[in-house]
C-alpha cells in the first residue's frame, strides 16, 4: 500500500542527509531552517556543517525568499532633463528552501494569488521560479496550530518535494517537474522505498492535531460575501482595544503580502525600493487626501476582514490564512485571528 | 506562584464598580491556552467573574492602556499595579500623560512573573495547561503523559530575577503586603557587555539587532514612548521607516530609541519581554542607567512623582564632559 497519487517514494537514512545536503547545494543555493543559541530557528543558507532545526516552525515565515521584507526595484538619475531608469536586478542562482511546513507551503498559493496575477509582479514571479519548495511533513504540532481549520493535512504537505524525517530516514516524494528534477540529481544517495514508515507516522500526527486545543475552529461563519455581516460588528471595540498597534503579527505572517514602496536619495540617485508595510501602522495607505483607517479599531478590523473575508472573497474562497500560529505565540498582547474568530463567531450561538 | 488570589482582586475591582468610584477597570483577561493573557477594559462584573484573570502570567503593564483610556473618559478607570508598573505610573505622571484624578490605583504585591518561552524550553511544546502549584508550574503538555513540575525560580523571566522593587510607589490603596526595593543583580550583564573588547561589544550587539524585525513592538509597549507621533512614523521627519533597509539600520532605531529614553526609563523590561526575536533590548536601557547613576548619582525614574532627572538638570556635580571623552578614549 501507498500513499495517494505517490508515484515512487524515495529514502535516504538520516546518516547521509549532509550528504544529501551537499549534492542539492552543488546546483543551487539551499536554505533550511536553524536554530540559534535560543532554540530560535531562522532560515540560513546550508553550508558544510550546518545542522536542520527540529523546530516546529521559523520565527519569520519563508515567504521572505519571495517577497522579501526590503528590496531594491530600480534606481533613478537625472541629468538635465534627462532620466535614467536603471533596471537593477541581477539574475539569482536556483534556490532549494528545505524543510518547510504544510502551513507555510498553502501561503504561497495565497501570495502567488496576490503577486501571479495581472498585472503580474515580476519581482515576485521571477523569484518562484527560480526557487524550489521541499516541505517537511509534521510530526510534533503545537497548541497554537491550527491549519486544519483552513483544509492543510500538516501530514502530507505539498510543495515541490514532500518529506517525511523518521526515526532512521529522510522520505521524498516528488509532486512537481520541479520536484522531479530535484529528486533525479539526487537519485544516487537514495533509494526504492514503501510507503510504511511514512503512512504510521501520518496516522500519528493526525491523531494528534485532532486532539490540539484548536482542534474544530470553526471557519464556516467566515468567507467571501460577508462583509455586512461583520464590518459593523461592535465587537471589533473590545477586540482591537488591547492592539498596541505595532507591526509584529503582519511581520511574522506568511501571508500578510502589503508593502509601501518608497524612494531613497542616495545624494547620487534615488534607489526606489519597496518594503513590508503592515495595515496595523498608522501611516499604513495614507494617500493625499489623508488617511482612510484613523483609528486602531479600523486597522485592526482591516487585518482580519482581509483575511476572513476580502480575501476569499476574491479568491475562490479560499481563506487569507493558513493556521500556523506565529501570532498566538508573538502578539505582545495575545491578541490574535483565533480571538477574532471566536469572538465574532461566537455571537451566533447565543 | 502569586500570594494573592484573583478572587481578592475581583472582590475588590466588584465593589468599586458596584460603589461607582470607577467606571471600568483595566486588568488582565484569559486567553486560549494558560499563558496567552491579553490585558483588557473590564465594565461590568460579570465579565470579570468570567474571563478577569491574575496568575503568573500576568506581566504585561497597562501604561499605554491608561494613556489611551483615560483620554476617552471623564470617570474613574481602576488600574492594579505591581511593584514595577507603579514606577512607570509615576513616569506617566511626571510627564503629564494622563490626569492622575481619573485613575484609582490599586498596588498588588508581585512574586515574579513566568516567562512562557522558559517554560517552553523545560516542558516542551504542545502546553495544554499550567498550574499554579506549591511545588512549582504544573505543565501538561500533548506529549508528555504526566505534568512536568517546574521549579518557580526557573521559569521566571528575566526581568523578575533582577527584579529591582517589590516596594508600590504609587497606588491609592494596596492590598497584601509592602515590600522593600531590593539590591539587585539587573547590571551584571552590561557590566560584562562593558568588559568586552569594542570589537566582541560590536559584534554582539550586531548579531542581537540584526535579528530585527522592525515591528516597533518594543516602541509600541514601552512606557516611556509616549509620543504623539514618532519620528519613525512620520513621513516628513526624514526618518521614516518600515522595513530594516540594509544591515545596519535596524541599529539606527535602537539607537535612537535609546537615546530618547535615556533617564526617563524605569527598566520595566517590556521591551524584552514583547521582542519576537528575543533581543535583549533591556541591557541597552540598563547600560544608560548605569551610566547616569555613576555620573550623575543614583537615579530611579519613577521612584517619585515630578523629580529632576539628571539629564534634564544641572548640579555643579555633573560629570564633566572631559571625563566621558576620556573615557571614549579608554576604550577605543
Amino acid at each position: 500500500m501507498c500513499l495517494k497519487g505517490v508515484k515512487r517514494m524515495r529514502k535516504c537514512a538520516l546518516a547521509n542527509l549532509d550528504k544529501l545536503f551537499a549534492a542539492i547545494a552543488e546546483n543551487a543555493d539551499l536554505y533550511l531552517p536553524v536554530n540559534d543559541e535560543n532554540g530560535a530557528a531562522s532560515y540560513k543558507k546550508w553550508e558544510e556543517g550546518t545542522e536542520m532545526s527540529d523546530a516546529l516552525n521559523t520565527v519569520k515565515s519563508p515567504k521572505d525568499f519571495f517577497f522579501p521584507q526590503s528590496e531594491d526595484l530600480m534606481t533613478f538619475k537625472t541629468e538635465g532633463k534627462n532620466i535614467e531608469i536603471t533596471d537593477i536586478r541581477e539574475e539569482s542562482k536556483d534556490f532549494v528552501v528545505f524543510g518547510v511546513r504544510a502551513c507555510d507551503v498553502r501561503s504561497f498559493d495565497i501570495l502567488d494569488r496576490v503577486f501571479i496575477t495581472d498585472p503580474q509582479d515580476s519581482y515576485y514571479a521571477s523569484k518562484r521560479e527560480k526557487g524550489v519548495i521541499v516541505s517537511m511533513a509534521c510530526t510534533r504540532p503545537t497548541e497554537t496550530c491550527f491549519c486544519a481549520a483552513f483544509g492543510i493535512d500538516a501530514a502530507a504537505p505539498k510543495g515541490d518535494v514532500t518529506t517525511w524525517k523518521t526515526e532512521a530516514d529522510l522520505y521524498l516524494q516528488a509532486n512537481t517537474e520541479k520536484g522531479e528534477k530535484l529528486l533525479a540529481a539526487l537519485e544516487a544517495l537514495t533509494e526504492e522505498a514503501d510507503c510504511a514508515a511514512v503512512e504510521a507516522q501520518q496516522a500519528k500526527t493526525r491523531a494528534i492535531m485532532e486532539k490540539l486545543p484548536l482542534a474544530g475552529l470553526d471557519t464556516e461563519q467566515f468567507g467571501g460575501g460577508k462583509t455586512k455581516e461583520y464590518f459593523d460588528a461592535p465587537e471589533w471595540k473590545e477586540l482591537s482595544q488591547s492592539c498596541l498597534g505595532c507591526g509584529t503579527c503582519t511581520f511574522v505572517c506568511p501571508t500578510c503580502q502589503c508593502y509601501d514602496i518608497k524612494d531613497f536619495n542616495t545624494g547620487r540617485g534615488v534607489i526606489r525600493y519597496r518594503c513590508w508595510d503592515s495595515c496595523m501602522y498608522s501611516e499604513f495607505t495614507r494617500m493625499a487626501h489623508g488617511n482612510n483607517r484613523n483609528s486602531q479599531l479600523e486597522r485592526f478590523r482591516q487585518r482580519f476582514m482581509h483575511k476572513l473575508v476580502y480575501y476569499p472573497e476574491n479568491n475562490d474562497g479560499i481563506f487569507g490564512c493558513v493556521g500556523c500560529g506565529r501570532c498566538l505565540a508573538k502578539c505582545p498582547i495575545s491578541m490574535n485571528i483565533v480571538k477574532v474568530m471566536k469572538t465574532l463567531g461566537g455571537k451566533k450561538d447565543e | 506562584m502569586q500570594k494573592i488570589t484573583r478572587e481578592v482582586l475581583i472582590e475588590k475591582a466588584a465593589s468599586l464598580l458596584n460603589e461607582g468610584v470607577v467606571s471600568g477597570v483595566l486588568g488582565w483577561k484569559q486567553g486560549e491556552f494558560a499563558y496567552d493573557v491579553t490585558p483588557a477594559l473590564f465594565t461590568t462584573v460579570d465579565e470579570l467573574n468570567e474571563q478577569f484573570v491574575w496568575g503568573d502570567f500576568c506581566g504585561a503593564n497597562f501604561s499605554k492602556y491608561l494613556v489611551a483610556h483615560t483620554r476617552k473618559t471623564q470617570s474613574k478607570v481602576l488600574v492594579f499595579l505591581k511593584p514595577c508598573d507603579t514606577y512607570s505610573f509615576n513616569q506617566l505622571l511626571t510627564e503629564h500623560r494622563f490626569d492622575r484624578e481619573k485613575v484609582y490605583a490599586v498596588g498588588i504585591p508581585c512574586e515574579g512573573m513566568a516567562d512562557v518561552s522558559k517554560v517552553k524550553a523545560i516542558a516542551g511544546e504542545g502546553i495544554t495547561a499550567i498550574e499554579s502549584t506549591e511545588e512549582g508550574l504544573a505543565v501538561t503538555t500533548l506529549y508528555n503523559d504526566a505534568p512536568v513540575v517546574i521549579a518557580y525560580e526557573d521559569a521566571l523571566a528575566e526581568r523578575c530575577i533582577n527584579c529591582k522593587s517589590k516596594k508600590h510607589v504609587a497606588y491609592d490603596e494596596l492590598i497584601g503586603e509592602e515590600g522593600d526595593v531590593l539590591e539587585s543583580g539587573r547590571f551584571d550583564q552590561v557590566a560584562a557587555l562593558e568588559a568586552m573588547t569594542p570589537d566582541e561589544r560590536f559584534a554582539f550587539w550586531q548579531k542581537e539587532l540584526s535579528k530585527c524585525i522592525r515591528c516597533n513592538a518594543c516602541r509600541d509597549v514601552c512606557p516611556a514612548c509616549t509620543c504623539e507621533k514618532c519620528v519613525f512614523n512620520n513621513p516628513v521627519s526624514g526618518a521614516e521607516t518600515k522595513a530594516p533597509m540594509g544591515t545596519f539600520e535596524e541599529k539606527m532605531f535602537h539607537i535612537i530609541r535609546a537615546f530618547h529614553v535615556a533617564g526617563r526609563c524605569t527598566d520595566c523590561g517590556e521591551c524584552s519581554r514583547v521582542c519576537p526575536q528575543d533581543i535583549p533590548l533591556h541591557l541597552l536601557n540598563r547600560k544608560f542607567i548605569k551610566d547616569i547613576n555613576t555620573h550623575y548619582g543614583e537615579y530611579q525614574a519613577g521612584a517619585e512623582v515630578g523629580s529632576r532627572a539628571p539629564l534634564v538638570n544641572y548640579t555643579t556635580n555633573d560629570v564633566e564632559p572631559g571625563d566621558v571623552f576620556e573615557r571614549g578614549e579608554e576604550n577605543a
